[in-house]
């Protein structure tokens, strides 16, 4: 499958990633060219395997649903780009 | 006093337990050198003040007699860990101010052992890469050179800075991280030895995650000795990961110079890539004489779909590092470019903060879990992924553990691999099928090429069982007595 630069723009719009218009077709025949090269895993019989999403056997742990942490808002905003008393300052999102 | 960078950690250990340096000598003498070496960029932030204040703490307890098991060694960590109150960025952009207000598990436990921290150190930008020019410091300087060349090579990556200070002597032992051979590859690339330990055995808390179903931290070290012993303190389970494994961590340390007489070794006729230099096969051949000699039982084992590895690894790890690096939005810590709205801040402060091949992972791993592509791409790739662990299930019923090369070429020039991404990622051909396996495996440094660079070996070994790739390590490095040094040619 191959993507053209369309694609790339949707799939960076996904990714809320900006590019500059000059990059999708260069972008495009980049990752055609990785995709061209995954798809010889279609060589591989997978009939009725299960898919791997993890290399561990066991089942997730479970804990009591306690707070364990926190109280620290000093320490939670401290790498904030922009902050007013205990808040994160974000752009605005309703007009 | 003799140059005291230029011992091994257990030695280290030793003097400084018999005082014969103090650990604050120690540390000085590593960070004299790491200043004059800069030339390497190893060090993406030095610590000096950190360091003497933990060398002097080290000090104080060894003369009440109260060391703990690595008081006052001197270690680099790589800069994907997080260190309280030490910048830690990942080598991005995204990052470039960030002060962790918590350390990450494995560096508190190297701390609660009583080592002593020198800085942090370079890498590919959030762990993506096989030579360290991703990063956003530039890359890092491959100690090594081709004999009769200056020409700049790379340590490899992404544990780049790691494997070059530890080469330099510009470190004890450092951390470092693994999700398609980003510990073993630099290590052999410099003539170190690395273990990426069983997925589980060290904590991934406080480490910036990339393929979070991948990522394992481990040890880069001068000696198998010294990798067991740092692996020790790095393991053990975390209530703060939960893949963080529940089980008891062996002294490793014991394992090396244990006989390895009635071992089975299988040799995975698979790893035989087309275009490998002889000398990587012939020192491979070396490798399993030296396992004869030692009284290992050597027979041949099939891993069929080993040539998948490498396409599933770069449909699933793209895919993991798209959705772990979502969070970085600008809104609660890093980068933000201001301007327009929510998704123009979104989209712009991304666009601004990743690098170019962090941004090339997240494209594919965003258009592979994408509505339409999913199953084609993503499902099938785990199912392969199945297929690969069931072929290392399948050989270990027959064999103890496994030997490969380590890496398909010696250390290339910076620059050399980096305008085709798809020749880039065949660096990781051979390391990158224990990770989708969840195996524990060991890079060491089995001899030189022509040109006089190192070339290492791998052992893969069963979940859990590192205690023997430390058993079979050991006994190939009496072997190989590999004594070689870089030449110092970048002291200032």
């Amino acid at each position: 499958m191959s993507i053209d630069a369309a694609m790339v723009r949707k799939v960076a719009r996904l990714a809320r990633l900006r590019l500059d218009e000059d990059r999708a077709p260069a972008l495009a025949a980049e990752l055609s060219g990785i995709l061209a090269w995954i798809e010889q895993l279609d060589e591989v019989d997978t009939e009725g395997v299960q898919p791997m999403a993890s290399t561990e056997a066991v089942s997730l742990p479970m804990r009591e649903d306690v707070v364990t942490d926190g109280g620290d808002p000093a320490k939670v905003l401290a790498n904030a780009p922009k902050t007013d008393r205990n808040f994160f300052v974000v752009p605005k999102v309703v007009e | 006093m003799s140059d005291l960078t230029g011992v091994t950690l257990k030695a280290a250990l030793e003097g400084l337990r018999t005082r014969a340096f103090s650990a604050e000598e120690l540390a000085k003498a590593h960070l004299e050198a790491i200043e004059a070496s800069r030339a390497l960029n190893a060090y993406v932030l030095e610590t000096p003040e950190k360091a003497l204040a933990m060398a002097r703490d080290s000090d104080a307890r060894l003369a009440r007699g109260e060391a703990r098991p690595l008081e006052g060694a001197a270690l680099g960590i790589k800069d994907l860990f997080c260190t309280e109150g030490a910048r830690s960025t990942a080598c991005s952009r995204i990052l470039e101010n960030f002060v962790p207000t918590y350390e990450s598990t494995v560096t508190a436990q190297l701390w609660r052992d009583g080592a002593v921290m020198l800085g942090k150190l370079n890498m590919d930008e959030f762990a993506m890469g096989s030579s360290n020019e991703t990063s956003v410091c530039g890359p890092v300087i491959n100690p090594w050179r081709s004999r009769g060349s200056n020409q700049p090579l790379t340590p490899g990556g992404s544990s780049g800075g790691s494997a070059a200070a530890v080469a330099a002597n510009l470190a004890l032992g450092a951390t470092a991280t693994d999700t398609g051979g980003s510990i073993r590859q630099p290590a052999s690339l410099t003539g170190t030895v690395g273990i990426k330990p069983t997925y589980g055995r060290c904590s991934r808390w406080g480490v910036v995650a990339f393929a979070s179903s991948l990522d394992q931290a481990g040890p880069i070290a001068k000696t198998v000795e010294d990798a067991a012993i740092l692996l020790r303190s790095m393991s053990g389970h975390d209530p703060k990961d939960s893949t963080s494994l529940p089980v008891e961590v062996p002294d490793f340390a014991s394992f090396v110079g244990r006989s390895v007489k009635g071992l089975r070794v299988g040799v995975p006729k698979e790893y035989r890539a087309d275009g490998m230099p002889a000398e990587i096969e012939s020192l491979w051949a070396k490798g399993v004489e030296w396992l004869k000699d030692a009284g290992c039982e050597v027979v041949d084992v099939s891993l069929p779909h080993t040539r998948y590895a490498l396409p599933t690894y770069y449909i699933i790890a793209p895919a993991e590092a798209s959705s772990n690096l979502a969070r970085y939005d600008g809104m609660r810590y890093g980068l933000r470019v201001d301007g327009g709205g929510l998704t123009d801040v979104y989209e712009a402060t991304r666009a601004a903060g990743f690098g170019r091949e962090v941004q090339r992972r997240i494209l594919i791993g965003t258009y592979v879990l994408s509505a339409g592509y999913y199953d084609a791409y993503y499902l099938k790739a785990q199912k392969v992924r199945r297929r690969i662990a069931d072929d290392f299930a399948a050989a270990f019923e027959r064999v103890d553990a496994l030997l490969t090369p380590t890496a398909p070429s010696a250390a290339f020039g910076l620059g050399e691999n980096s305008a085709d991404p798809v020749a880039m990622y065949l660096n990781d051909v051979f390391t990158v099928t224990v990770n989708l396996a969840g195996l524990p495996a060991l890079s060491l440094p089995a001899g030189l090429d022509a040109q006089g660079l190192p070339l290492g070996l791998q052992l893969i070994g069963r979940s859990l069982d590192e205690g023997t790739l430390f058993q079979l390590a050991g006994a190939m490095e009496s072997a190989a007595a590999f004594d070689h040094r870089p030449q110092a040619w970048w002291r200032a």
